[in-house]
């Protein structure tokens, strides 16, 4: 079989599985032989023999006249911090047991419902806890475009497996941006739905308040079918398919620190909406600087009683950086967890205001392009900020107010490194984001 | 508590955990609850109520 399919997206891939022109067994048989080849790091557990028997079955149901839908027949992977039957949850630690899992998480379950085979389990920031994917017991996620640098984190591997050809749509975790971070950085669609939609059962938690589900893939399109499989509610509904509309630009903040290359990007994706009919306006939001502030307190408090059994009896296992955030949040007092609480109900109206009228708010998903291993701080200007801070500025607002957002590719800078455009909606009105985000795509393409 | 007091207090209790390098990141986010409780909207979580209940003469 060609591997002339590797790259393509499911809405093309799922036409040929149905009609036989493309067998699921041969696409399971090359993905894996890619994936284990891979010198990426983007896997923590690989399931040849399930992911073939899936993939057989699928084809004679396929065969049979019984097609499920445009996730039969899919390769995918998961973020290795959900429940996988057949492979062990490590989350990327030492912490973890190695048994495998005997059932899956429900979203994983839904995946296969729907006919997806499941590869196996991505590589990520340990326990999710971190924006790069360099601190894992499995060693770092490696960017497809240069070795040298970070995909992005958390959902790392779960980003690489996409943008390299290993699988077709990947599960992550999004607590901060964990899902559109890396899809950012390696030029792929990453959504966020609205808190609440996606059940985290059988998800190893970071924050509960602030996690969430949602699929990283090659286009828009693809982002619905993998949303529409694993959501828990029926469709919200579509107020027309635009084709333009407004978009709210909030700059102070969110454009104050951005790399000069990354700037440039998004001001011309700006300006080809704006030559293609959408309206862009400046449309600042009340208190974001306060974002981080709330975000910190918020995170570092519901990580610490997550791990709080692990700190005590298994502390060394953690990787350091990411044992040292986790003590920290010990020390958050339960009336600054409270304020930070207050600001929470703040921004979500902040957020709510700043949408009236608008189709959605646009805005950099990533201040930075992918940053070489090892970078500890990032210089805007004469302003250095500590890396983990500049990769989370821009999206954690929306995992603490619960809006819908997607980064969509947008460009890329000098250097061939892609930039990612963030969109956000209305909360409980993700199938409109994703129709706005659908049209932006035909114009960025 | 004030910030400055509970600083100390978790400085001296991460040196005595052998938790010497969390000491820079204490500092860090001292500086951010600080900026938390200064938030103009935190006035009622400080304690400071937009609308005081009328409570005179309750319990």
């Amino acid at each position: 079989m060609s591997d002339a399919w590797n790259h393509r997206q499911i809405r093309e891939l799922a036409p040929a599985l149905a009609g036989g022109e493309v067998s699921p067994v041969a696409l399971t048989e090359q993905v894996l032989a890619r994936a284990a080849a891979s010198p990426l790091n983007a896997f923590t557990t690989l399931l040849p023999e399930q992911a073939l028997a899936e993939a057989e079955t699928a084809a004679r149901e396929i065969a049979d006249g019984h097609y499920r839908g445009p996730l039969h027949g899919i390769p995918v992977s998961v973020k290795d911090l959900f429940l996988v039957a057949g492979a062990p949850t490590t989350a990327a630690s030492a912490v973890t047991a190695r048994t495998p899992s005997p059932h899956d998480a429900p979203v994983v379950a839904k995946l296969r419902a729907a006919g997806a085979v499941v590869l196996g389990t991505c590589n990520l920031h340990e326990f999710a806890f971190g924006t790069t994917g360099e601190d894992s017991a499995f060693g770092p996620t490696l960017h497809p475009l240069d070795t040298k640098r970070s995909p992005g984190g958390s959902s790392s591997g779960s980003a690489v497996s996409v943008a390299a050809g290993l699988a077709f749509a990947s599960l992550g975790t999004d607590t901060g941006g964990s899902v559109r971070i890396p899809a950012a950085a390696c030029g792929l669609v990453g959504l966020k739905p609205t808190a609440g939609e996606i059940t985290c059962a059988g998800v190893i938690p970071l924050a509960p308040s602030l996690d969430h589900v949602g699929p990283l893939t090659r286009s828009v399109a693809d982002a619905r079918i993998v949303y529409h499989a694993i959501r828990d509610k029926s469709p919200s509904p579509i107020l027309g398919k635009p084709t333009t509309g407004r978009l709210g630009c909030p700059r102070p903040y969110f454009f104050d620190l951005l790399d000069t290359s990354v700037r440039v990007v998004t001001e011309q994706a700006l300006t080809r909406l704006t030559d293609a009919g959408w309206l862009v306006t400046d449309t600042p939001i009340a208190h974001a600087a306060d974002t981080a502030v709330v975000c910190l307190h918020l995170v570092l408090a519901e990580a610490a009683a997550m791990h709080a059994e692990g700190l005590e009896h298994q502390p060394e296992d953690y990787t350091q950086e990411v044992r040292l955030r986790l003590e920290l949040g010990r020390y958050v007092q339960a009336e600054d967890y409270v304020r930070a609480e207050r600001g929470r109900q703040v921004l979500t109206a902040a957020v709510d205001a700043a949408l009236k009228g608008q189709s959605a708010l646009a805005l950099p998903a990533l201040a930075i392009p992918a940053h070489r291993l090892g970078t500890e701080a990032v210089d805007f200007g004469a302003t250095r900020e500590p890396l983990r801070n500049a990769m989370l500025r821009l999206t954690q607002l929306f995992n603490a107010t619960g809006h819908p957002a997607v980064s969509i590719p947008c460009g890329t800078t000098p250097d061939g490194l892609p930039v990612g455009l963030q969109l956000v909606g209305r909360r409980h009105q993700t199938d409109q984001l994703l129709a706005v985000a659908e049209a932006c795509e035909a114009v960025l393409g | 508590m004030t910030v400055d007091e509970w600083l100390s207090a978790a400085e001296t209790d991460a040196q005595r955990r052998g938790l010497k390098d969390l000491t820079p990141l204490l500092r860090t986010l001292a500086k951010a609850t600080a900026a938390l409780r200064a938030a103009e909207w935190n006035q009622r979580a400080a304690g400071v109520h937009e609308d005081p209940p009328s409570r005179a003469g309750s319990e």
